[in-house]
């Protein structure tokens, strides 16, 4: 592949629209006609739903209808769909609870949807919201897993006995339990795994519309996978045939794996637009978006790590209690299962590994994948842990990665937990953190911070990730309800131009540069020859979307897979205009030439001749310069790292500040620095937000206390420093590109460097464990509570 | 219904709206100038920043009618036609921005940053950006750009 584009920091082509205010996200686009929807949600975390009485509300000015759950299912509309099964240990499936988009019979948290208001405008819809009359019968609620599982516990569904929805494991239990038998020492650890809450800056919004005229639906949403949504929507809540349902993903403001799922507002529009036959926009309030927008993490876990004298480690032990709130959202079964105990061998080669999960519903929202998603979970609890075991022996605690490091030498690697890593050079990476982060000079920090009472400690966390999940039969084996490969069309037009056409969507990710630059450089052509087009299933075959960092590994290889066939054809019709044989054509740098002649056709003129076939080899090749491609990959990517953060602490009022913070991160092969670096930035600092400001919060009645950003409270600049950010590259073995992914890394390798870091700092005291977010009052009670700090 | 009459990005224009209706409202709505951005419904996340007078201010904070008379600006009057103001030009240069949500808000907010205080420390940058949410950059590049216009503006 020619160097030219790839590697280097191509400014956006995005950016001209987003910086001039010319952004056309889904609230910005208004159909004639169209009404506003308000939906009237339950302020209580359960409650048995009675009589509905909608009369006065229909009577409002603007008012055109109010819509229930027996409106839904009196059409026959389905419930949300969930995307993943499970297995429990003894082999029979999980529970499955229908989950209607309107609530029918009962509400299970606080934000469940009950009813909508459509009118002319969204204030004549919301005044009318306060007219309808729904008899609710309140119930006992619950919130916190553990406690849900236990006998007498509120239950939330008949069929999910204790509230549970499945006990998995993955592992070796006997032969981790013999190791542990062995053990010269074992390190224990209980943590919890906050929960989070998104918070894409663009609320989520939908916007339904139906053509009479031939029966096709439209539905604008602020998806981060629009043909996921048409599949799930269309078959089993609306049943609508594909052919009669379009939707459109347009600029997505932010998505972090919350615009990932099906959504209950997207059916309700969509649906709705037909009964009144006007569209119909819903946008989320924020205070709706943190009542409705599926959250993450939320794992309670006990993890034991078995070591030999010599501080190598034998086995490890985890068991995880994971909620998963009021229903099951699309992907919410698969996080704490297959995208987290798969990752548990981490950077290490421990060889024996059993985690067992139970899965448990609770009255709050439904938990699905935030930036990560198990894996930051995976990666907390054993960096975590590796830090109680190095503190315990003794052993430096860079040290202690390094004895247990898989060898560099050892690719392909087969962990006990059924993946396989391709790649990696987790030492190379250490050590250039360790030097980046003067790792060797830290305790002169100390001790400068100790002169003015700031109490300082450094954090590390060698991290790695599964991205691109991966294939297709594989995740089919493992309860996967679709297929994980990715699509690309490159489409070269009659003057030579090229429409490049991809099933992942950009959100913030800068494909409409990145994937320019990999069709320039594959096709010798300018960038600006080359217009990326996502987010619509009336242009795109079809597609996975954009998750799990898969879009430059996937859809990126899918899109070159098009490209060679682009290329196969070309010279099959360059041979023909040069009257040369097709094994003599060579192409290079976006010409096609006969090898040793300066005899060549560009691939603009071959493209003309595709389309214009008067001179062509019409009996063997087709007319056209048009390919599509299916890539399914073949392994998962292992993107891994290096975290280093450094904190200084006030004592006395237990404030956190980073004062330093180094990533060096291998993602594989960089396409675009810039972008790269400002992912890693991005996603850091949210895992900075999970260990020091962010966390959701729900009282013992069931009610969202952390409904809002004044409750919420997410980095803000003047939290922060600047970041250093370094690359140590090794290539993804299996796909064209070599890269790995680079979205959720900085979320991943973050939170368990801040938290060793903070620990590290409360050492005078005697405090080993907290848990996130490590905020000033969690730091003062544990500082104030612990016993004075030893004499200096 | 009362109408408000003002003057937006050069131009006058009035409308007849509720007296509820937000100066944000009236802007996306009423004006479709949908450049300006609603990101929550507690005035924290500045989104929706445009320039009011001269000065920055949460169009989501301001009623329409409390603009009589005002000389508003928002992001589509900030370039001078196909020219890029220097705010926005070290946004792009620097990857300011990734979904660019949050940017409008981000970057009108910048802009009245340096009519305030033309030559901020990295501090002063990330102290006045407190009432400016990003969920995507961590921050990073937009203090970068707003350095660099900065210096820009002093060269």
């Amino acid at each position: 592949m020619a160097d030219g584009f790839i590697g280097t920091s191509v400014k956006r082509r995005e950016d001209a629209k987003f910086l001039t205010g010319r952004g056309n996200y889904t609230d910005d686009i208004n159909r004639p006609g169209q009404l506003d929807a308000y939906i009237i949600r339950s302020p209580h975390p359960h409650a048995g739903l009675g009589k509905i009485d909608v009369s006065r509300a229909l009577k409002q000015p603007g008012v055109v209808a109010v819509f229930t759950g027996a409106d839904m299912t009196a059409d026959g509309i389905g419930g949300l769909p969930c995307g993943w099964l499970i297995h429990n240990k003894d082999g029979s499936p999980m529970v499955e609870p229908a989950h209607p988009p309107l609530a029918t019979g009962k509400v299970r948290h606080v934000g469940d949807p009950v009813a909508v208001v459509i009118a002319e405008t969204h204030a004549q819809a919301k005044d009318a919201a306060e007219l309808v009359e729904i008899a609710y019968q309140e119930l006992p609620a619950v919130t916190d897993a553990t406690l849900a599982l236990k006998p007498g516990a509120p239950q939330l569904f008949d069929e999910a006995k204790n509230n549970l929805c499945y006990d998995w494991h993955l592992g070796d239990k006997a032969a981790a339990d013999a190791a542990f038998a062995k053990a010269s020492k074992v390190a224990k650890i209980d943590l919890i795994n906050n929960r989070l809450i998104a918070n894409a800056m663009e609320p989520r919004a939908a916007l339904g519309e139906f053509n009479r005229a031939t029966g096709e639906y439209t539905l604008y949403t602020t998806s981060q996978n629009p043909h996921v949504i048409r599949l799930l929507m269309g078959a089993n809540v609306l049943h609508v045939p594909e052919a009669k349902l379009r939707v459109i993903a347009p600029d997505v403001g932010g998505g972090f794996g919350s615009k990932i799922y099906h959504y209950a507002e997207e059916a309700i529009v969509t649906w709705a637009a037909a009964k009144v036959n006007r569209p119909v926009k819903w946008t989320a309030e924020r205070s709706e978006s943190f009542m409705s927008d599926a959250q993450g993490r939320d794992h309670a876990t006990h993890g034991e790590l078995a070591l030999d004298k010599d501080g190598k480690f034998l086995a490890l032990r985890v068991s995880t209690v994971a909620n998963l709130g009021g229903y099951l959202s699309t992907f919410a079964t698969a996080i704490p299962t297959w995208l987290y105990a798969t990752l548990l061998a981490g950077v290490y080669t421990t060889p024996v590994i059993y985690c067992e999960v139970k899965a448990v519903f609770t009255n709050t929202v439904p938990v699905d994948a935030y930036r990560g998603a198990g894996r930051p979970e995976a990666s907390y609890l054993l960096e975590r842990l590796v830090d109680v075991a190095a503190r315990e022996t003794g052993i430096d605690r860079a040290e202690l990665r390094k004895r247990n490091f898989i060898p560099k030498t050892a690719f392909p690697y087969q962990t006990p937990m059924a993946v396989q890593y391709d790649s990696g050079d987790y030492p190379g990476c250490l050590d250039a953190a360790l030097k980046a982060s003067d790792y060797a000079g830290f305790e002169t920090r100390r001790a400068a911070s100790q002169k003015v009472d700031k109490l300082r400690g450094i954090g590390i966390s060698t991290y790695i990730e599964a991205c691109g999940i991966a294939p297709s039969a594989v995740a089919g084996a493992l309860g996967a309800r679709a297929g994980l490969y990715e699509v690309g069309v490159v489409r070269v037009h009659p003057t030579g131009t090229i429409t490049v056409l991809t099933g992942t969507h950009s959100h913030g990710q800068g494909h409409e540069t990145t994937f320019a630059q990999i069709v320039a450089d594959a096709l010798g052509v300018p960038m600006e020859s080359i217009e990326v087009v996502h987010g619509d299933t009336a242009m795109i075959p079809f597609g996975m979307g954009t998750y799990g960092s898969r879009s430059l590994a996937v859809g990126g290889s899918a899109i070159l897979k098009a490209v060679d066939k682009i290329v196969a054809k070309s010279k099959k019709i360059a041979a023909h205009l040069l009257e040369a044989a097709e094994a003599d054509i060579e192409f290079k740098d976006g010409k096609f030439s006969v090898a040793g002649t300066d005899r060549s056709k560009t691939l603009g003129e071959i493209a003309l001749a595709a389309y214009v076939p008067h001179n062509y080899p019409i009996e063997t090749v087709e007319p056209g310069l048009d390919e599509t491609a299916y890539y399914d990959p073949k392994n998962f990517t292992f993107p891994a790292g290096t975290h280093i953060c450094e904190v200084e602490i006030d004592p006395q009022t237990g404030s956190v500040t980073v004062v330093k913070f180094t990533a060096v991160d291998d993602v594989g092969r960089v396409i675009n620095p810039m972008i790269v670096e400002g992912q890693v930035h991005g996603g850091v600092v949210q895992g900075i937000g999970q260990a020091l400001y962010e966390g959701c919060v729900y009282d013992a009645s069931g009610q969202l206390v952390t409904g809002s950003f004044m409750d919420y409270c997410m980095p803000r600049a003047d939290n922060l420093p600047a970041f250093a950010v370094g690359h140590h590259t090794t290539l993804c073995t299996h796909n064209t590109l070599g890269v790995k992914g680079c979205g959720e890394v900085g979320a991943i390798g973050s939170p368990p460097a801040v938290m060793n870091a903070v620990i590290d700092a409360l050492k005078p005291y005697g405090i080993t464990h907290l848990d996130m977010p490590a905020t000033p009052e969690v730091v003062w009670r544990a500082i104030d509570s612990a016993r004075p700090p030893r004499a200096a | 219904m009362p109408s408000v009459s003002l003057t937006v990005n050069g131009r006058k224009v009035s409308a007849e709206i509720e007296p509820r209706t937000l100066l944000v409202q009236l802007l996306r709505e009423k004006l479709g100038l949908t450049g300006t951005h609603v990101g929550c419904d507690t005035s924290q996340c500045g989104a929706c920043v445009v320039h009011v007078d001269g000065a920055s201010i949460k169009s989501c904070t301001i009623l329409a009618v409390q603009c009589e008379g005002a000389d508003v600006l928002t992001i589509e009057g900030l370039a001078n036609g196909d020219k890029l103001h220097p705010m926005q030009e070290a946004f792009r240069e620097h990857h300011g921005l990734q979904c660019g949500f949050c940017t409008p808000g981000m970057v009108m907010s910048a802009v009245d940053l340096l009519k305030v205080n033309p030559k901020p420390t990295e501090r002063e940058i990330r102290e006045w950006l407190e009432g400016n949410i990003c969920r995507c950059t961590g921050y990073h590049n937009i203090v970068k750009a707003i350095q660099a216009a900065s210096m820009q503006a002093g060269s």
